[in-house]
């Protein structure tokens, strides 16, 4: 054991053999240790999300054709510091009939349920805040916390505007949660444990579950999407029509953490689909699982993809009605998150103890037999649809 | 006393104080938040008991789905948030004698367990999630169970959809 | 830390004051000057009219009605998908499928009666 194959245990003994030899007890160096550790993890998170800003501000910017953020420092990376300087020096305006308590904690525990997702996250095979056995379901949870920061900005701000998006936001997120939690179950059936490292591992010593399920990834892609609020799922902002909805009312830092915190969630969200269904740490550079740093490296570069991936579809796909949005979740997703669930669950009990590309092929296989499936029923309701839209216009000519 | 000792007093004030504020809050979105601090500390609670999948649960559906909806029938049924209604009814004896009961059946049970420091920690199995999930489909345990709750459960909604349906 | 949960709460913790530090920073030092056009209601310029706190469409309720039986349901889900997977499994692991088939098509079942009834629409 060295530096380079287990970092965190090689830091933890040194600053326990530290803290302890200038007589400080045994648990209280531990608990300073791990806070330590807390904070520092907590910080890099934020760090990055002071880089987010600027590959969002880019990355948009090259989606529509303009150079985005050039002025200051190379390519314009230091654009989010005066960006953050201005945030904080700017005046606090609460508006006059609101619910003042509620109204500033809102902004606090939106930032704090996303913070909340990385201690789950496992950044390399012995990196990780903490190896939960029921790290889904806290993913979950956490996301609770955020639905309710948006119902609570929406409701303290006092504005008509502000509780409509804040209405609008919780249905999208409560409803796309089911296809969320289904499309999370599959992980768990496949590696038989709801720990992240216990699916990273799994994926180790197995096939990626991307390759195992594919529709399963794109349910969680598609509902994740949706949970963070972000186009085409973002009907809560709807600048046109009720000007940026439950957060019309911040303004200065406070605006900031809701910001910022989309950001976070948004790369948070790809960083668990590269985990849960790209194999974590084990690629794109070899002996991720052995060398920490390169894990980290493959963890973070996956979730930056996806991060580009989830702004990829908000800067090209036209933003939602609300009765589309929720017809689209109750009457296509749900059902198609239980039909694979249940395909998911009996192909993977009947060939499981088969060999592995035996067993990779029947779950592929049986994948795309209901991804195809789902495409003829779509296609046949589209046509009849087509055909109810045409039948009638030659009687109304007469 | 130990930590696990304090952090349960600390939930536990958690829990009763805002159980307080719940009952006494005017507004009725506060009271709504006041109640989900105590479902939060119920959820601590769990954990201090070594059951996290409880915790996880009682936060994903107390506080993510029952809170969320109670928060959403009072912004949606009442007509006027502000209106500082009454807090109490004419039937807030007959309320208080329920409670005085319950109370009463709480304790005359409590009292049979002979609460003790020195009794030893029950071990919990480190698999415990995946021996949940064995006694809920194995048949000579909870899958007869398991199944009537979906049952239970789509019961529910039905009765849902029929008084959404007539409110409409 | 040996006990996860511990290390969870420290977190959690740590997670919620983190946030709070920015704000405190920009309530030091931006300026407050509060007057009540400024503080007024945002609404692209034009005065507010009435309460701001209206009843708005009580359709969303319904949703949320539909969302929590779903979301009862599949947390007994996770254990069955982790039963799936036992070690020394009390029945076959076919079995097991099975049973939660039969869980999931009881749910589905409420669903396309949700459907059937247009309770779905929003109309």
């Amino acid at each position: 054991m060295n530096f380079w194959t287990d970092p965190i245990k090689v830091i933890y003994d040194w600053l326990m053999i530290t803290l302890t030899g200038w007589g400080m007890s045994g648990w209280l160096a531990d608990v300073l240790i791990n806070l330590l550790g807390i904070i520092v993890l907590i910080t890099a998170a934020m760090v990055l999300d002071i880089l987010l800003v600027w590959v969002e501000r880019k990355v948009v910017a090259r989606f529509q054709d303009r150079l985005g953020p050039n002025r200051v420092g190379p390519f314009g990376l230091f654009q989010p510091f005066p960006d953050i300087i201005k945030l904080i020096i700017k005046e606090d305006i609460t508006p006059a009939g609101a619910d003042k308590v509620v109204f500033n904690l809102a902004p606090i525990l939106s930032l704090a349920s996303v913070i909340f997702l990385w201690a789950v996250i496992p950044l390399a095979a012995n990196v990780y805040g903490v190896d939960l056995n029921v790290a889904l379901l806290y993913l979950v949870a956490a996301g609770a916390i955020g639905t309710l920061s948006i119902i609570m900005a929406g409701w303290a701000s006092n504005n008509k505007y502000a509780l409509l998006g804040a209405y609008r936001m919780v249905a999208v997120m409560i409803s796309y949660e089911i296809p969320m939690i289904v499309a999370l179950l599959i992980p768990t059936l496949l590696a038989g444990t709801m720990s992240m490292k216990g699916i990273t591992l799994a994926q180790q010593d197995g096939l990626w579950f991307v390759v195992l399920s594919p529709l399963g990834m794109l349910l969680f892609l598609v509902a994740a999407i949706a949970e963070l609020g972000r186009a085409p799922f973002d009907l809560s902002e709807g600048e046109s029509e009720i000007v940026s909805g439950f957060h019309i009312e911040y303004s200065g830092m406070k605006f900031g953490l809701f910001y910022a915190g989309e950001l976070l969630h948004a790369f948070t969200f790809g960083a668990f689909v590269g985990i849960l269904f790209f194999g974590g740490w084990n690629w794109p550079l070899p002996w991720g699982d052995k060398y920490p740093l390169i894990g980290i490296f493959n963890v973070l570069a996956k979730g930056m993809f996806f991060y580009w991936v989830i702004m990829w579809v908000k800067y090209t796909v036209p933003r939602l009605r609300i009765d589309h949005m929720l017809a689209f979740n109750w009457k296509f997703l749900t059902p198609l998150a239980f039909a694979l669930l249940i395909v998911t669950a009996v192909v993977h009990a009947i060939f499981k103890d088969l060999p592995l590309w035996a067993y990779g092929l029947a779950m592929f296989l049986s994948n795309i037999l209901l991804g195809w499936a789902v495409l003829e029923i779509l296609r046949s309701n589209a046509r009849q649809e087509r055909a109810a839209e045409e039948t009638p216009a030659p009687a109304a000519q007469h | 006393m130990d930590a696990s000792q304090i952090i349960f007093f600390l939930s536990a004030a958690l829990i009763l104080v805002s159980a307080l504020f719940v009952v006494t809050a005017r507004n009725l979105v506060h009271a709504a938040l006041w109640l989900i601090a105590t479902l939060f500390g119920v959820a601590v609670l769990y954990v201090l008991l070594e059951a996290g999948f409880l915790a996880v649960v009682q936060v994903v559906v107390y506080i993510g789905a029952i809170a969320i909806l109670f928060i959403f029938a009072v912004m949606l049924t009442r007509r006027d948030l502000l209106s500082q209604s009454s807090q109490t009814n004419a039937n807030w004896p007959v309320a208080l004698g329920v409670s005085a009961l319950s109370l009463a059946a709480i304790a005359f049970i409590a009292r049979g367990f002979g609460f003790s420091l020195d009794r030893p920690l029950a071990p919990v199995p480190t698999d415990s999630l995946e021996r949940l999930g064995q006694a809920l489909v194995s048949p000579q345990q909870f899958v007869l169970p398991f199944e009537v709750a979906s049952v239970l459960l789509v019961a529910a909604l039905v009765g849902a959809v029929y008084v959404a349906m007539n409110k409409k | 830390m040996q006990n996860p949960w511990v290390y969870l709460g420290l977190f959690l913790l740590v997670g919620i004051i983190i946030p709070i530090v920015p704000i405190a920073f920009s309530a030091l030092i931006a300026p407050r000057k509060p007057n009540p056009i400024k503080q007024s209601t945002y609404e692209c310029g034009i005065e507010t009219v009435g309460e701001s706190w209206v009843q708005f469409k009580a359709q969303y309720y319904v949703f949320a009605l539909v969302f929590l039986i779903f979301d009862v349901e599949t947390v007994f889900l996770f254990p069955w998908a982790l039963a799936l997977n036992a070690q020394n499994p009390a029945v076959l692991p076919a079995f097991i499928a099975i049973e939660g088939v039969i869980f999931i098509l009881i749910l589905v079942a409420g669903l396309v009666y949700t459907w059937r009834k247009g309770l779905l629409e929003w109309a």
